[in-house]
């Protein structure tokens, strides 16, 4: 499989995607946020973690007006898989590629810790590695991930079962008390109609290795190169 | 239309106070120049010989310290200090105070504490990997602790999370003391190759000095004399003398420097710290024997306007100047356009040692440039020894809590307590090598793919310094090497950041050569070699200093990082050992401070040889895999750092006292400690191997169950420790600390 991660000034979690993606055995490729056109063959591309443009005027909001996003638009209108992670997440909200928008977090910090998402579903290309409503171990790094929409979004996204990923415990529990953020629903990551559009606050690409935390983020990268 | 002249003071006694300059060092630079100085060049004086870039009152003190091992490729005087860690690869390193500025404005006063040393560290070519720091507040019920805690940690995250540097470790505490004056020491570890590390020093005549990075604005204006001074009750009024942070350009920096680096075009590189323009280009030059030519018309500004001194003297971030190889000029300016970063050809390298600068077809500024550095004043400050107090005998100490209760207390105790709602405010994930993060008293961060791995830690105890400098600055190091051994590191180096009250005090001045007859003496016998530093004097309020508080960051080496041990109890039914002798020493602990309410006697002492042969067996049982937790004893002694262990892994134990089943024992803080947890089979091993190396280790009991039994007191819930160990941060910044604490 061949992945493009789009770097923008500001992104810093391309080397972390960029080692989980050439684990599960994808080649990965460097995009620059002014070019025009994606390398020839891309099966994913993938928008890091980071603070584009310093997370000015809001997260996302420039890069999702870059150059290279035209590029991301006719990838994904094609089917393409399009994976946003955190600032991804956020810059494919800014972007129009999924709706909704990440506010800040409930309590006005940024927050960093270990943190449970149940799979919501395991039949896209994301998650077939994972098991049903499996409750998964990654990481969280961020200070906009309270994710809101209007409500018959909310209603459409879970109506049609576009949520990917929500908060729980380690159980699978969903509830208050496990949503880090105050995100809707406990939502922390949701598909495009066609399921080709991936975006998630979490960091799966940080949870690959038994010495540091564990590998349940490795069943994200495993699933698209089964689907690629 | 011609161009405002600007005005430009005349040079009176007055004006050369407000530069901070005694009047002997104003003598001193007429002696020098043989005319009285401009207006710039009364600024530059000002900027080049204040405390916290001349080290006036501690240069002599400093050079005692021990900075050289085989390993090392760079002891202190450059951007940061370099230790060799094999394959070709070395560690770049150093920790710096943000103590003044984070005082008068938090957030932006910790952001450029980050951004300045991740600059030092990447100024020399290294990739920076982590971040660690050191934070002393004022007392918890200050009214203005909250917000100042709120505000510094928001600050460090602020910084280091969007520049995408995991920040996997650090250190904070409170006390009194340091209610005017809040200290923030932050650390930075960067990894370059060992052949490819730039240096400070410009070669070659009348090549090209460029200006990199963000523009030039009135930001930070005499920063550093501000933070060579006490502050008074006008200390508000310095907030214009706080520089501005901006992580984004930091991180383009970093990058197009590191590829304008690897292109082979850069001669030599200087980040613009503390005295900004100035400091830089001064140093380039005189490090390289060469005079520098400024021309000011051609520095990118902010705003329209600035005169020759403000451009001088701004300590605008996220800036650094360059000499370039003349032939490469282009390519560079192509690298930084594309980063989208401001680029300008300023000035270039002379043969004739004058540090010129020229702004509007004046010549504001015609000065030796060597003699700027070099004949900055250096003082014999006067210096008493500080007394040394008496053993306090625990005899005598009547306890009003049992030892249970006073467990309870202690883990929730603001010194002792979680800091998890601090470093969760810290991306600690980032780059995915964080082997072990934040919460423990030492991290660990993988060196690439591994296996190997840097064994990192930030430590002192206030407290004992204050009570006996040279048993304090021992401490500090000490500990150092306790933290990297535990973890199964090699310790190889350190960074030590020296925070003291006014100099100009001869007790003050008697703590701080104190402290580093301790530090030194420690160095020397651990073969932990100081190689990079920085010094925060001054930091007093109306007269009142903090307690001496010498930061230590330690490096260490781990050579497989699978073989790390952290703190955590891993399963019932282990063997609990303790390495190390227990006098039951109160004197100067937190048990002394916390449940009978006063500091007092001397500080532990610090038996050197033993430190170094119990850390090196320590070692070397975590290198053959035979212990599966180990912990270093420090504040709060066996029953804190028992309690610690059960915490994490969530697993209790039952533990017999070392001597006598009392508070001394279970809470004093006899140094040269470990804990060691280890299967049965391997226990006894372990026993077997200290009888030969001639190391202290007792067996004390046994992992299991849901309680901590210590001795003969009532079993204490793990449980109920970790939630009122985890609970009172959290209650104390919603507002609640009074309640929680009681």
């Amino acid at each position: 499989m061949k992945a493009a991660i789009v770097l923008f000034p500001g992104s810093n979690r391309e080397g972390d995607a960029a080692r989980a993606l050439r684990q599960a055995g994808a080649q990965t490729a460097v995009v620059w946020h002014a070019d025009h056109d994606l390398p020839a063959g891309t099966d994913l591309v993938v928008l890091p973690g980071g603070f584009s443009y310093g997370d000015y005027l809001r997260c996302g909001a420039i890069a999702g007006r870059a150059h290279i996003m035209d590029a991301v638009r006719r990838h994904a209108a094609a089917g393409g898989y399009v994976l946003g992670i955190c600032n991804g997440f956020q810059i494919l909200c800014e972007s129009g590629l999924l709706p909704g928008v990440l506010m800040r977090n409930r309590d006005l910090r940024f927050i960093c810790k270990r943190q449970h998402l149940r799979v919501e579903r395991n039949d896209t290309a994301f998650t077939r590695a994972y098991a049903p409503h499996q409750a998964i171990d990654v990481a969280i790094a961020h200070g906009e991930g309270n994710y809101e929409a209007l409500e018959e979004t909310i209603r459409k996204l879970e109506g049609e079962g576009l949520v990917a990923f929500r908060y729980c415990d380690a159980r699978g529990q969903v509830g208050e008390a496990f949503n880090p953020n105050g995100s809707t629903n406990h939502i922390a990551g949701i598909y495009s109609e066609k399921h080709n559009v991936l975006g998630m606050m979490p960091h799966p690409e940080n949870l690959i290795d038994p010495l540091v935390g564990g590998i349940d983020g490795r069943g994200l990268f495993e699933s698209l190169i089964r689907a690629a | 239309m011609t161009a405002q002249k600007l005005h430009e003071p005349a040079i009176t006694p007055d004006l050369v106070a407000r530069h901070g300059l005694k009047p002997d060092e104003y003598r001193r630079i007429l002696d020098l120049i043989g005319r009285e100085p401009s207006f710039t060049e009364l600024g530059i004086f000002s900027a080049m010989w204040n405390e916290h870039c001349s080290y006036k009152s501690s240069r002599l003190h400093l050079r005692k310290l021990p900075t050289k091992a085989p390993w090392v490729i760079q002891g202190p005087g450059e951007n940061a200090g370099i230790i060799d860690i094999g394959d070709g690869l070395a560690c770049a390193f150093k920790m710096e105070s943000h103590n003044h500025p984070s005082y008068i404005e938090p957030y932006q006063g910790a952001t450029t504490g980050v951004g300045g040393i991740l600059r030092d560290v990447f100024t020399m070519g290294a990739r920076p990997i982590a971040c660690l720091n050191l934070l002393r507040f004022g007392s918890v019920d200050h009214p203005r602790t909250r917000h100042l805690v709120s505000g510094v940690v928001a600050g460090i995250g602020g910084y280091g999370n969007s520049f995408g540097v995991p920040t996997v470790g650090g250190s904070t505490a409170f006390h009194a003391s340091y209610d005017g004056n809040i200290l923030v020491n932050a650390m930075a570890v960067g990894l370059v190759r060992k052949d490819e590390i730039f240096y400070a020093a410009a070669t070659g005549v009348g090549r090209p000095i460029v200006y990199l990075g963000s523009k030039t604005g009135r930001d930070g204006i005499h920063g550093a004399t501000m933070a060579s001074a006490e502050f008074d009750a006008d200390s508000d009024e310095k907030r214009p003398t706080v520089q501005v942070g901006d992580p984004f350009s930091e991180k383009l920096l970093l990058e197009a420097c590191l590829e304008i680096m690897a292109s082979g075009c850069v001669v030599a590189i200087q980040d613009m710290g503390a005295a900004g323009l100035t400091s830089s280009a001064v140093e380039m030059g005189a490090k390289g024997n060469l005079g520098v030519e400024l021309d000011l018309d051609q520095v990118p500004c902010r705003e329209p306007g600035m005169s020759a001194y403000e451009m001088m003297l701004s300590e605008s971030q996220e800036r650094m100047l360059m000499v370039l190889d003349p032939a490469k000029e282009e390519e560079a300016e192509a690298i930084f356009r594309k980063w989208g970063l401001d680029f300008a050809v300023i000035g270039k390298t002379t043969d004739t040692l004058r540090f010129v600068v020229k702004h509007k077809g004046e010549t504001k500024v015609d000065l030796p440039i060597k003699e700027l550095g070099d004949e900055a004043p250096l003082y014999d400050r006067p210096h008493v020894p500080t007394p040394r107090p008496e053993k306090l005998d625990p005899l005598t100490l009547a306890s009003p809590l049992a030892i249970d209760a006073a467990l309870k207390k202690l883990v929730a105790c603001p010194d002792l307590a979680s800091k998890r709602w601090v470093w969760e405010q810290y991306d600690h994930l980032i780059l995915g090598n964080s082997i072990v993060g934040p919460g423990g008293d030492e991290a660990v961060v993988r060196v690439g793919d591994g296996p190997k791995g840097l064994a990192l830690t930030t430590d002192v105890t206030p407290r004992y310094c204050f009570a006996d400098p040279v048993e304090g600055g021992k401490q500090a190091v000490a500990e150092a090497w306790r933290n990297i051994n535990a973890v199964g590191g090699r310790p190889l180096a350190l960074t030590d950041n020296l925070n003291f009250g006014n100099p100009e005090k001869p007790e003050i001045m008697g703590q701080f050569v104190g402290c580093l007859d301790g530090i030194g003496e420690a160095c020397r016998a651990l073969d932990f070699p100081i190689v990079s530093g920085n010094v925060s004097l001054y930091n007093e309020t109306q007269g009142k200093g903090i307690l001496p508080t010498p930061s230590i960051g330690g490096v260490g080496l781990v050579d497989d990082v699978a073989k790390c041990v952290g703190v955590a109890f891993r399963a019932p039914g282990e063997k609990i050992l303790l390495v190390g002798e227990t006098e039951g020493w109160l004197g100067q602990s937190i048990y002394l401070r916390e449940i009978l309410g006063f500091e007092q006697g001397a500080p532990p002492p610090v038996d050197l040889a033993h430190e170094k042969s119990h850390g090196e067996f320590v070692r070397d049982l975590i290198a053959k895999g035979l212990v599966t937790a180990a912990h270093d004893l420090s504040d709060g002694g066996l029953a804190i750092a028992l309690a610690e262990m059960a915490m994490a892994g969530g697993i209790g134990a039952t533990v017999a006292a070392p001597g006598a089943d009392s508070a001394a024992i279970w809470f004093g803080e006899d140094q040269g400690r470990y804990l060691l947890a280890a299967r049965a089979e391997q226990a006894s091993e372990i026993v077997a191997r200290a009888a030969e190396a001639g190391v202290a280790v007792a067996i004390l009991g046994e992992t299991g169950g849901e309680t901590l039994r210590l001795g003969a007191h009532p079993p204490v819930l793990v449980r109920e420790l970790l939630d009122a160990h985890e609970n009172w941060m959290p209650a104390y910044m919603a507002g609640g600390g009074k309640i929680a604490m009681l």
